[in-house]
């Protein structure tokens, strides 16, 4: 088996309960926030952690195994780790902090490595006189000079400034197809995950809870929790009215209204459930000509917020049939324009069937 | 006039000392800095009490402890055939006890300061525990090293309350310069005890400017 594959188990300290696999050349991101062993599991995988219970092999190359009673030291295994604030060596210059990482076999150059990662003309520096950016790189670059068969990057962004961060990340993207290992990520940023990221591994508490495409678990979140940790805007309670799987119909009521879902899976009538739908497959009306779709799941209300970043409207609605609850609906912003949409405006939408995803129901859980 | 002999004797003790404390120190500075157990804060206190404790009450204690009576110095004279009391093995082990806290707690501090993840860093790197102390943490903590060395060194010079209740006065075996000067000035030979203080102040203003200096150069 070529990759990465871990499980891992922890009852006694800091807890774990999650396993995953990641190919060569592809990315996993650990998502969740902080404290909720993101950081443990990349120490796991360097060998910096020792979990009660579990496995990670590497390649056909077991590291840690409780069963066998395997456990290959930090030094042997050949994880490149990426530390969240870097830990370079702060006596040592540019150069000699990545020399420090050479194998004897290694045959890439610290010259080699440094264009690599876009820093050149540095190399007799200590660190402390480099931006945070540059350091960033050098820990890249040392990381990568024992030929890693692993890359693990602690939320390497963390401590750059935004202009810095957004550079880097697509120098990372370029980075990261050239390499041939697995790569797994740490971050708290959504943003950052769907970016870089093939897949993603949602964690809370040590537990991992769904592991998907960014697409996947943002649009189909595996319950409230999920799509609340993935930070999804549209996240309502629901009960379900009727269902029938012939037909791939749900009929459900939701604050004074009843719309129509897919079928999905089978819940109890009568049944509570959590519903989300992405933003963006919210549809607006047209005020004049409406378009056939406005039969879908209409909806109606007034705009309480309009707020656009870079080409996107994200309009917030309050809804007639239930004020209180805010619905958003992401545009492209000429179509916001083109509607002369407005706060205090009254518009009619649709929540398109196919795009509405029902999860069981958890508390605390409506918006 | 200089008192050569206890000069040399004071060297001898404290050059003894500073190097054997490198090594027993480095040991210890570097369990205590990384390991966490039980009690932790008992084993630091008693290691520091001879910074508070009078060294006339360690001396006695010392004394009491090297004697005959004791199972250790009973223990000591079955093996080597000869005491501790008033003898240089006993004033050497003395002051190494006297002296431990100030060669240990500066590089106490040093090596709690090198944060746990460029040892780590070190390790992901493939440096195994001898070449990360040897390339890592040898060259961050070397300031706090080398102040504790100074600092052993300079204190042993100049100790007298141990000194004298563990080892007497015996010219050419236990007497340092320190209670050389007390046995110039009690027999009223203040030219003697005038050079041999200067000598001392001298030492120890530049071995304490020094320490100052490797402490402003590492800061």
């Amino acid at each position: 088996m070529k990759g990465l594959s871990l499980q891992l188990k922890n009852m006694s300290g800091i807890p774990l309960d999650l396993e995953f696999t990641c190919a060569p050349g592809k990315v996993l991101a650990l998502v969740g926030p902080s404290g909720s062993g993101k950081t443990t599991v990349l120490r796991c995988i360097a060998g910096l952690f020792r979990t009660d219970e579990g496995f990670i092999y590497c390649d056909d190359w077991t590291w840690f195994d409780t069963d066998q009673k395997v456990f290959v030291s930090p030094q042997q295994r050949h994880a490149g780790l990426v530390f969240q604030n870097y830990a370079l060596f702060p006596h040592l210059n540019v150069r000699q902090n990545i020399e420090i990482a050479f194998t004897a076999q290694s045959k890439t150059s610290v010259t080699e490595l440094l264009s690599l990662v876009n820093l050149r003309g540095l190399e007799e520096r200590l660190p402390s006189t480099l931006s945070g950016g540059q350091q960033q790189r050098v820990a890249l670059a040392r990381a990568l000079a024992r030929e890693p068969r692993v890359l693990l990057l602690d939320e390497p962004f963390s401590a750059v400034d935004q202009v810095t961060r957004r550079k880097l990340r697509l120098e990372l993207l370029e980075l990261i197809r050239k390499l041939e290992i697995p790569i797994i990520l740490v971050t708290h940023d959504l943003d950052e995950a769907a970016m870089l990221a093939d897949q993603i591994c949602v964690i809370h508490n040590g537990t991992g809870l769904q592991i998907g495409t960014p697409e996947d678990v943002l649009r189909t979140p595996s319950s409230a929790l999920v799509a609340r940790l993935m930070d999804v805007r549209n996240l309502f309670e629901g009960v379900v009215i009727e269902q029938n799987e012939q037909n791939d119909h749900s009929l459900i009521a939701w604050g004074g209204i009843e719309f129509e879902a897919p079928f999905q899976r089978p819940f109890p009538r009568g049944a509570k459930l959590n519903w989300s739908i992405p933003a963006d497959r919210v549809l607006l009306h047209r005020r004049v000509n409406p378009s056939r779709g406005v039969r879908e799941n209409p909806v109606s209300g007034q705009i309480v917020e309009l707020v656009t970043i870079s080409g996107i409207t994200n309009v917030i609605v309050s809804l007639d049939s239930s004020p209180e609850t805010r619905l958003h609906m992401d545009l492209p912003s000429h179509v916001a324009e083109r509607n002369s949409l407005a706060v205090g405006e009254r518009i009619s939408m649709s929540l398109l069937k196919n795009a509405i995803h029902l999860m069981d129901h958890s508390h605390s859980s409506s918006r | 006039m200089m008192d050569w002999s206890a000069f040399f004797l004071s060297l001898r003790l404290a050059t003894l000392v500073m190097i054997i404390l490198l090594f027993s120190g480095l040991l210890i500075a570097r369990f205590l800095a990384w390991r966490q157990f039980r009690g932790k804060e008992l084993v630091e206190a008693l290691l520091a009490l001879p910074l508070v404790l009078p060294p006339t009450v360690l001396g006695f204690y010392l004394l009491i402890f090297f004697g005959s009576n004791s199972w250790f110095g009973h223990l000591y004279q079955e093996i080597t055939g000869h005491s501790l009391i008033f003898t240089f093995s006993g004033l050497l082990l003395a002051s190494l006890i006297y002296s431990l806290p100030f060669a240990v707690q500066p590089m106490l501090r040093a090596f709690e300061s090198i944060p746990k993840n460029l040892r780590e860093a070190a390790w992901c790197s493939g440096l195994n525990r001898w070449q990360t102390f040897l390339k890592i943490e040898l060259p961050l903590a070397w300031p706090g090293i080398l102040s504790g060395m100074v600092l052993a060194f300079a204190h042993t010079l100049g100790e007298f309350g141990v000194v004298l209740m563990v080892g007497g006065n015996i010219p050419g075996e236990t007497q340092t310069l320190s209670i050389a000067i007390f046995d110039r000035v009690q027999t009223f030979d203040d030219q003697s005890a005038h050079i041999m203080s200067m000598v001392l102040l001298i030492f120890a203003f530049v071995t304490i400017s020094l320490v100052f200096l490797l402490n402003r150069r590492s800061a």
